[in-house]
């Protein structure tokens, strides 16, 4: 459905991207994951016709995005990043303008939005200025879905956002690809990956790695150690001044330790523990797609 | 008085008929790591604005570094350290220019600041940077600078809202580790995250749902307490019975 193929562009001094391809096909979920300004923003703006690229080429449903635009833009549901609607206009107006520059009603494609609209429908003549986060979050993604996009294109909708509204959102995104809707959405969250049908990786401009949020973790090339013990500022420490440890980073309740060939986990434990870490434990773990993202941003 | 660098007793909020902060209680100990969390909405702000000086409290007590909220918000504010996400430094001044602006404004004196900033430039690496417009600088550098500033008046307590929000993982763990060593050194850090991996670092936890303190206990004792694995799976548990947003 989505082709980007050697992608570029520069903003004066900075180089936003470079040379980045992905293909995303019909009814994925595909999830670009990555730090502020990484590239997410500037490639969702040219895959909506909203930016030209220097280099390289993107097809949407087989068209050009470059010359066929306004195929793009009848097809395309962008909800970008800042909130965008008319804060002075109702929810319900809001919805009809919508549906209204797209040549259709809120009636013809309520199916599609219903879930997610019952939540707001409360709230139907509230001006959208005054709504909460979590619904002016609602009300955007109503609005880009109203015309029955093809493929909607999410900039970051849970940043910033609690972990239970995060979950929520997740949800209704999943209701919508079961509706055959292809949706790309770019997340700083690195545990949202396991969300999506399949993920890329972007720092810097640069698509690190794509794949399965599954499997996409096997990439990552060394032994891999989660240690615990009391004071882990200390024990972080300890583990960073040793030879055969390359890399130490705290985890939640543990440290990952990611290990020289020649390490052996019995001695290091060993050692901890003789010099004052009486509970310091190594064990062996199955990195996560943070840490290979860690490892792939060196 | 009290011997804690944050303590609150019945501290209540209310705009009109909505109680925005409910009766809480809270005890943080001075060089605790003090995790303050909650759904959106939840009156976190509200809570924090109260700590720091800039909101009266409706009713119950309150002092932050032994001052009074009611009546020492001044001094609060000369022994605090207050950062977020959105408002940090200026984008339009260079590096060397925030540190010397911030310094300033807390009364350091010219020879003290300079010596200061030199030294905060060379632990945050930043000397090829000194004289570059922030806006310029990754959004990482820039959170780590705004902690560094936060801190130059060597206030006993340091308030942080979702200082990582957005940041790349590596330099999440840096700002982290940056904390860890404030706390090191006897600063209260008083964070607030949307990353529930980051919840587990703090030495005790805090969780308001609908302006009520609905938990507050070390990570260990919340997943002991709700048998949940992570604290993911306690925010969860307690944060989706809120009825309330922003």
């Amino acid at each position: 459905m989505i082709a980007i193929e050697g992608i570029s562009k520069r903003y004066d001094e900075v180089q936003a991207l470079r040379d980045v391809s992905i293909d995303v096909p019909e009814g994925e979920l595909f999830g670009l994951i990555g730090p502020d300004g990484a590239g997410k923003t500037t490639l969702f703006r040219l895959l909506v016709t909203l930016l030209l690229p220097d280099t390289g080429r993107m097809t949407f449903d087989g068209r050009d995005v470059v010359t066929d635009y306004r195929y793009v833009r009848r097809h395309v549901g962008y909800m970008p990043g800042s909130f965008s609607l008319y804060q002075d206009l109702s929810v319900r107006e809001n919805l009809e303008f919508f549906a209204s520059v797209f040549q259709t009603t809120v009636e013809a494609n309520y199916d599609l939005i219903k879930d997610i609209y019952v939540m707001l429908e409360p709230f139907a003549e509230r001006r959208a200025g005054a709504l909460s986060g979590g619904m002016k979050q609602k009300l955007a993604l109503s609005c880009a879905l109203i015309h029955k996009p093809k493929v909607l294109v999410l900039d970051e909708p849970t940043t910033g956002v609690d972990a239970v509204s995060r979950r929520e959102f997740w949800a209704m995104l999943r209701k919508l690809k079961d509706e055959g809707i292809t949706i790309l959405v770019s997340t700083p969250y690195m545990d949202e990956a396991a969300q999506c049908d399949r993920v890329g990786l972007i720092q810097d401009g640069q698509l690190l790695r794509t794949g399965d949020p599954a499997t996409i973790a096997q990439a990552f090339d060394r032994p891999l150690y989660a240690a615990t013990g009391e004071d882990a500022y200390r024990l972080l420490q300890a583990l960073r001044q040793r030879e055969d440890v390359e890399e130490v980073h705290p985890f939640g309740t543990a440290l990952h330790v990611t290990a020289r060939s020649d390490m052996d986990p019995d001695n290091v434990q060993r050692q901890l523990r003789e010099q004052g870490f009486t509970g310091a434990h190594l064990a062996p773990i199955r990195p996560g797609i943070e840490d290979l993202f860690m490892r792939l941003m060196r | 008085m009290s011997d804690a660098a944050i303590h609150a007793r019945g501290l209540t909020k209310r705009f009109g008929d909505f109680t925005a902060v409910d009766h809480i209680d809270l005890d943080v100990r001075p060089g605790e790591i003090f995790g303050f969390l909650g759904a959106n909405g939840a009156g976190k702000t509200t809570a924090i604005k109260m700590f720091i000086g800039l909101l009266k409290p409706t009713e119950g007590e309150a002092s932050v570094a032994g001052f009074d909220v009611y009546r020492k918000s001044a001094s609060i504010r000369r022994h605090i350290g207050y950062m977020s996400q959105r408002f940090s430094l200026y984008n339009d001044l260079t590096v060397l220019e925030n540190i010397r602006f911030y310094g300033g404004v807390y009364g350091l004196r010219r020879k003290e600041l300079e010596q200061r900033g030199d030294e905060m430039i060379a632990h945050l690496g930043l000397e090829q940077h000194k004289d570059t417009r922030l806006s310029e600088l990754p959004l990482g550098w820039k959170q780590k600078l705004a902690f560094s500033v936060a801190l130059i008046h060597d206030p006993r307590i340091v308030f942080l809202d979702e200082p990582t929000g957005g940041v790349d993982p590596i330099t999440r763990r840096q700002f982290w580790e940056m904390i860890y060593a404030a706390a090191d050194r006897g600063i209260t850090v008083f964070v607030t995250t949307h990353y529930m991996d980051e919840a587990e670092y703090c030495h005790r936890v805090s969780i308001m749902v609908d302006g009520v303190m609905a938990a507050c206990a070390t990570p260990e004792e919340l997943k002991r307490q709700f048998s949940a694995a992570s604290m993911d799976e306690v925010f969860y548990q307690l944060a989706r019975a809120g009825q309330r947003t922003e």
